[in-house]
């Protein structure tokens, strides 16, 4: 099932801009097709062979004990671990019906369209304007002051951050509170307009009142965009997520609808790991 | 004999140490406790009280016995040798020492009563000696068995040698700071204070500002060229010109092979490029010094001569024609060259001191790898690197050898990079090579030189520090 696609080849004019309304996805189509996804460190094998579907405006959680896997898969997703010089990655991601690890796929255009969030946060050493303000300017989405303000002000407003930092944009990001600055990169993850955002464990460095303004954030964010979040909380993965997928020494244990997964897993593993048996 | 009272006094402690532990274990045994420290601790207490009292009375001999000798055998001067010039009166005394100490005596002959107060004094100066020699020595024996005798005393299980080490030992490390600080001191005052004798003779104002450099004092009031100028302007000027040449080449070229070593190298070419940097590193200064006279200069001359060449008759090929091995350009782009390796490891460390965390954030955002330093990680690190040129500025400015062989001795206000310049450094080692006595200006004005050569690397460093701390603050 092929729907609408837009070439990931560079250059891609279309980043940032409104998209095609044509282009109805829905939370039953899926945005990533991963078969038999393998990724080496060296030698050292990661992850041995993942098969997941992933669907658009959903939140799908990636759950499972430490070094299971799950972050290296979700840097997969739009090629981060090509900055690590010994990683390898094997197997066919397909976004929207493409394959991302395609020789021709320019990372940098698949990185617009699959944005990031990173478990601490890390806004650059400038001004909350200019952090947001980084990714449209490099791929050029403004033409004039207005359009950036523009741009500025609806990504913080999606990110609930506007109300608090509107009167000083011009002070350094780096000043606010840990949940706000987790909250100004998802602005600027979102500034550049992707389909998808991946967040890798955005609430580990955050105090419950912060995580649990993110979490609201998420499921507003779930209208717009196809989202994964890796998390080690297990009761964040059963608030925020629709499906579920757990992962044990670099496989995909079981994968499904979240409500399931909690209540009714199929694996002995997920079992255990969700009743707290090891973790 | 000091040399083995010392010895003695060494072994002495050894002893004193197996002593101490044993005794501090039998006493503990003999009440059947355990101590409050461990044994050893106990025989490092009396080591140390044996020890050190006695070895600091040895030092003190070492280095005030002979002065306090000198003062009290010259204090009354024998009627016939305050007859003679205070020059003689002094070789006198000298020659009193060198006869008691078994030095070198001069070949002066004294005779008559002269001979009589010369035996007198010598007579004397052996048994100031004798007292001072035997006192001394006599009290390190004391001190030594005192020490021990008050250690042994102190010894019980319930006694916290322990904790008395560890202020000994912390004493010892205060001490070890407190050299290098009047060290560093010393250095500064003996500065301060020979520059105020030059600024006794020679107007700070003119120094300063003044912009006629030649550090000639004629012997003779009718000599040519009897007055001096000692404005340091055209020095500062070579100098800074030099500086700006070297940074010119080092800063860019440092930094992008920092860039490139830390943001693009793969591990291999690193463990490439690392070590011959630092081989670069290692090569000594006067190295580089006939490399810019021998190589680098010559090669520069042929190249100018040879672009005049092509001029002929206009006073720009005329100037390129008889241009000289030595100029400012060689010197400083050898000093650049010199600098590379500074300048790149310092920003390579601050480089890699940018979390990985903001450059995965910026690769995320779909930034290409060079938009990301460009935009991300060089802001990041700017204060650093910052703070990293000025530390090259300041070895610059103090560099010396480099100069000294390619940049030449004429002082001259010029910013021709063409031009032979000469330096402050260049003119400190002009100044004092060779015999000089310490008296002219001629000399002094080395210190001159010196102390405002000192307080501007000083300031640099300071600016450079405390840029640099600002940064480690934001992200550690």
């Amino acid at each position: 099932m092929k729907l609408y696609t837009r070439p990931l080849y560079a250059p891609d004019t279309s980043i940032g801009k409104p998209r095609d309304p044509s282009m109805t996805t829905s939370a039953t189509t899926p945005k990533f097709v991963a078969r038999d996804v393998k990724v080496y460190y060296g030698d050292k094998p990661a992850l041995h062979g993942i098969d997941i579907d992933i669907l658009d405006k959903s939140v799908t959680a990636f759950i499972g004990p430490s070094g299971c896997g799950k972050s290296t898969f979700l840097r997969c997703l739009n090629r981060m671990n090509d900055t690590i010089p010994s990683a390898r990655v094997e197997g066919t991601i397909l976004l929207d019906g493409e394959d991302l690890n395609d020789r021709k796929v320019d990372p940098v255009v698949l990185r617009a369209r699959v944005g990031m969030v990173f478990q601490k946060p890390n806004p650059f050493p400038k001004t909350i304007y200019e952090n947001v303000a980084y990714g449209p300017k490099i791929h050029g989405l403004a033409t004039s002051k207005e359009e950036m303000d523009h741009i500025v002000e609806s990504s913080l407003k999606k990110a609930s951050l506007w109300n608090e930092v509107s009167d000083r944009l011009h002070q350094q990001g780096t000043g606010l509170s840990g949940g706000q600055q987790q909250r100004l990169v998802i602005a600027r993850a979102i500034a550049v307009g992707p389909e998808v955002i991946l967040m890798d464990e955005p609430c580990s460095a955050l105090d419950p009142i912060a995580t649990a303004k993110i979490e609201e954030l998420i499921d507003e964010l779930r209208q717009q965009f196809c989202i994964v979040i890796v998390t080690h909380s297990m009761a964040q993965a059963a608030r925020v997520s629709q499906k579920t997928a757990f992962f044990h020494l670099g496989n995909l244990v079981e994968v499904g609808n979240t409500e399931d997964i909690f209540t009714n897993p199929k694996d002995q593993r997920t079992q255990d790991y969700i009743t707290g048996r090891f973790g | 004999m000091t040399g083995y009272l010392f010895l003695a006094l060494i072994v002495f402690s050894v002893a004193s140490f197996m002593f101490g532990r044993s005794l501090a274990r039998r006493k503990a045994a003999s009440q059947g406790v355990r101590g409050h420290s461990l044994p050893a601790f106990s025989g490092w207490f009396v080591a140390i009280w044996s020890f050190i009292p006695a070895a600091l009375i040895l030092f003190v001999l070492v280095v005030f016995g002979g002065r306090v000798e000198n003062t009290i055998v010259q204090a009354d001067v024998p009627a016939a040798v305050q007859q003679l010039p205070e020059l003689n009166q002094g070789l006198f005394f000298q020659d009193v020492r060198a006869t008691v100490n078994g030095g070198m005596a001069s070949t002066t002959v004294y005779d008559g009563e002269l001979k009589a107060a010369f035996d007198h004094k010598v007579a004397q100066a052996k048994s100031v000696d004798n007292t001072i020699t035997l006192g001394a020595y006599a009290l390190t024996l004391i001190l030594a068995l005192a020490g021990a005798a008050f250690a042994y005393s102190r010894l019980s299980p319930q006694f916290r040698a322990r904790n008395s080490v560890e202020r000994w030992v912390s004493a010892f490390l205060v001490a070890c700071s407190v050299v290098a600080i009047l060290t560093t001191l010393g250095i500064i005052l003996s500065l301060l204070w020979e520059s105020l004798r030059f600024f006794q003779s020679v107007s700070p104002l003119d120094f300063l500002f003044g912009t006629h450099w030649s550090p000639q004092i004629a012997m003779r009031a009718d000599q040519v060229g009897s007055s001096g100028g000692f404005g340091a302007v055209p020095l500062f000027v070579g100098t800074f010109l030099i500086m700006i040449i070297a940074m010119c080449v080092a800063a860019p070229v440092g930094l992008y092979s920092a860039i490139y070593l830390s943001e693009y190298a793969s591990p291999f070419m690193r463990a490439w490029i690392k070590p011959v940097l630092e081989i670069l590193a290692g090569v000594p200064t006067v190295v580089y010094g006939f490399f810019a006279a021998l190589v680098v200069g010559p090669s520069f001359r042929e190249f100018f001569n040879w672009l005049g060449a092509f001029m002929p008759g206009t006073p720009m090929g005329e100037y390129l024609m008889n241009v000289q091995n030595q100029m400012a350009l060689v010197a400083g782009v050898v000093m650049g060259i010199m600098l590379i390796p500074f300048v790149s490891s310092l920003s390579d460390d601050i480089i890699n001191s940018v979390p990985q965390s903001l450059r995965d954030g910026s690769l995320a955002m779909g930034a290409t790898r060079s938009e990301t330093i460009k935009k991300v990680v060089l802001p990041a690190a700017l204060p650093g690197i910052s703070g990293a040129m000025l530390l090259a500025v300041s070895r610059a400015v103090g560099e010396t050898m480099i100069v000294t062989m390619a940049a030449g001795l004429q002082a001259k206000a010029t910013l021709n990079p063409l031009d032979t310049v000469t330096t402050v450094t260049v003119q400190i080692v002009t100044l004092l090579t060779g015999d000089q006595e310490f008296d002219s200006p001629k000399t002094l004005a080395a210190f001159g030189l010196g102390l405002t050569l000192f307080a501007v690397t000083l300031a640099l460093n300071l600016i450079a520090q405390r840029i640099v701390q600002k940064y480690q603050e934001q992200y550690d």
